[in-house]
């Protein structure tokens, strides 16, 4: 998840689809995001490259829909219904994932132990 | 609670019955002019001087009339005050005539010395024209200039000699100070060479050249100036600038102060040190040390010693571990004494304040207007001070006693002090003040002081300079002040030059949205 300038970002991504939930007269996703061009990237207690200004997931209200769809704290969020997320402001990533139009939302995630993974299979032939 | 008033109202009764019984024997035993215990009379006495008969007669003057009876000065007996009484009039006594021998010495010489300086350019000048004038050549306008410029040298060698070293003296020293002695031989040896020089290569000579007369006499001026900066930076300058700090401390009540001074010689400093202690201590009280001295009698009391083996070393061994092992209950009885004391002055106090706020509230001041309209009640401080003190002498007198402080003040200086205060309207609150708490020794009366003649007690030199770590003594009749120097530390200081342009800033913040 190492961030190059200038060379394109390269990640290994989980697919993650979440049915909103109505609560009351509003549309609920059951996580908080942190994170932003605009924020301070040093205070971000889940990234390993405390330059990395993207946006995290940093709280998850146990059995939400976010939980139920499988998304985990400190996951570093890369795309939103085809949204890039990977540079954009705090305020932005919000207005996109919380589309009062939109009842679905797709995420692209990512995280440490996905790479892992990936390389313990490639590892064995 | 109740109680505990009860025994605690029981206690200072009985207290004040026992002063009242001890003041009873002394006046049967003094057999003076008949006083009535009893009542209280508001006879005022006749202003006497505090300093001339009273200390010879070695007793208090007061008036036994004023409050109620006579105050004692617990702890010491009336014998032993008027012994040391005797002690400091035969010390004072010594030191007048020491004193004014030497004093006179130094300055009988200093003032030699400066007429010798004085007349040598002038005799210069003169002699000459006295002793050979047809030989000499004339000299013109340059010669007059030459004049002016001896006269105003002279004049402000003089106004400068004067200022620098006839100041009236502060003290006097146990030895010679270095450096006045040192400058004064310069001096001498300096005019004596020009004087040979003038007699062996001018008089001898009967030299016609008188301009060069003139100049050499303008040289020696110039030249006494000159030793006259070398003195002003020898004897003030070098001083001022601060390089010792002095702890000071009295050995009796552990008072302690801190002052910075510069190079000085020990007895110099020392003499700094006792200007800064009437100015910056409290008067010495030794009523107030009776309590702690019982203390150490009843400790040493307590224990007796039998040497059985006969090995003399181990006793006090054995003692101290005796002492140690004792179940002591001599803190107990101190925290409860003083808890007890401290209700009793605060108590006393409280009476007091009250007592002096209702007496000024029976004075006013008069305008002028209402003076012409009623001439028959008109008073002048002092009358007033007479009129409104009976009324708050009880409750003065009695707190004194408590805080131990009633032999500081005589009837005569509180009723001076009132008629001060009351003519410089004052409130009650500032006239309490000098009696609510103990003073720097310079607001009490001289005899009061127990505090005039010093003796330095030291083991370096006096002469020599103060040094880091140097121990030296004050000592006087009753206590002594210690006194312990430390160097200021150097101090390194480097400089770095800051970029008024590198004073930037960002926001930093971290805020998380619930989605």
């Amino acid at each position: 998840m190492a961030f190059v300038p200038g060379q394109p970002v390269t990640a290994v991504v989980e697919r993650i689809e979440i049915q909103k939930l109505f609560q009351g007269e509003n549309l609920i996703l059951g996580f908080s995001i942190g994170g932003g061009i605009d924020q301070d990237p040093g205070q971000n207690p889940f990234s390993e490259d405390k330059a990395d200004k993207g946006i995290y997931v940093t709280r998850i209200s146990p059995g939400g829909p976010a939980d139920v769809a499988g998304l985990r704290i400190g996951d570093k969020i890369m795309q939103v219904n085809g949204w890039d997320m990977t540079m954009v402001t705090h305020d932005h990533a919000r207005k996109k994932l919380t589309k009062k139009s939109e009842h679905v939302v797709r995420l692209l995630v990512t995280r440490k132990s996905l790479e892992e993974v990936v390389k313990h299979s490639m590892g064995r032939p | 609670i109740q109680s505990e008033k009860c025994f605690s109202g029981f206690l200072s009764y009985i207290f004040v019955l026992c002063f009242r019984e001890r003041s009873r024997d002394r006046h049967k035993s003094r057999s003076k002019d008949s006083r009535s215990e009893k009542s209280v009379t508001i006879n005022t006495p006749p202003a006497e001087p505090l300093l001339g008969d009273s200390s010879v007669r070695g007793e208090p003057v007061q008036d036994d009339n004023w409050g109620e009876t006579t105050t004692a000065v617990t702890g010491t007996s009336e014998h032993s005050l008027s012994q040391e009484d005797i002690v400091r009039i035969t010390k004072d006594l010594e030191d007048s005539v020491g004193l004014n021998c030497r004093r006179y010495l130094t300055r009988t010489l200093a003032v030699i010395l400066g007429i010798l300086v004085l007349l040598t350019p002038l005799a210069f000048l003169v002699l000459p024209h006295l002793l050979w004038p047809d030989k000499l050549e004339p000299c013109g306008t340059a010669c007059e200039g030459l004049y002016i410029s001896v006269a105003f040298k002279l004049l402000i060698l003089l106004l400068a000699v004067w200022g620098l070293f006839f100041r009236p003296p502060r003290a006097s020293l146990p030895r010679v100070f270095a450096f006045r002695a040192l400058l004064s031989v310069l001096v001498l040896l300096f005019v004596i060479s020009y004087w040979l020089f003038y007699a062996v290569r001018i008089l001898e000579v009967q030299d016609p050249d008188y301009k060069g007369i003139v100049q050499y006499a303008v040289s020696l001026v110039d030249a006494l100036l000159f030793i006259h900066y070398l003195a002003v930076v020898l004897l003030e300058l070098r001083q001022l600038q601060p390089c010792f700090s002095v702890c000071v401390t009295r050995s009796t009540d552990g008072e302690t102060r801190h002052y910075n001074l510069g190079q000085l010689s020990i007895q110099r400093a020392a003499l700094a040190i006792i200007e800064h202690y009437y100015s910056d201590f409290p008067v010495h009280n030794p009523a107030l040390l009776s309590a702690s001295k019982s203390r150490a009698a009843k400790h040493l009391a307590g224990l007796k010693v039998y040497n059985v083996d006969g090995l003399a070393h181990s006793q006090s061994r054995a003692m101290i571990a005796a002492a140690a092992r004792r179940r002591d209950t001599s803190h107990n009885e101190l925290y409860y004494e003083e808890a007890e004391h401290e209700r009793r002055v605060r108590k006393r106090k409280a009476r007091l304040v009250v007592a002096v706020e209702e007496a000024f509230t029976h004075i006013k001041r008069m305008q002028e207007e209402e003076q012409k309209k009623s001439p028959g009640d008109v008073m002048d401080p002092r009358e007033a001070a007479q009129a409104i003190f009976p009324s708050m002498a009880r409750a003065l007198q009695k707190y004194l006693r408590t805080t131990k402080q009633q032999h500081c003040h005589s009837m005569e200086s509180i009723q001076q002090h009132l008629a001060f205060c009351i003519t410089n309207n004052m409130t009650p609150k500032a006239f309490l003040e000098s009696y609510l708490t103990p003073g720097p020794t310079l607001q009490y009366n001289r005899d009061r002081w127990l505090a005039r003649h010093w003796t330095l007690i030291s083991e370096a030199s006096v002469t020599s300079g103060l040094r880091d770590g140097s121990v030296f003594l004050l000592k006087c009749v009753d206590f002594s002040l210690v006194i312990a120097a430390k160097r200021i530390p150097f101090v390194q200081m480097s400089e770095e030059y800051i970029d008024p342009k590198s004073h930037k800033f960002v926001l930093r913040l971290q805020s998380e949205t619930s989605v």
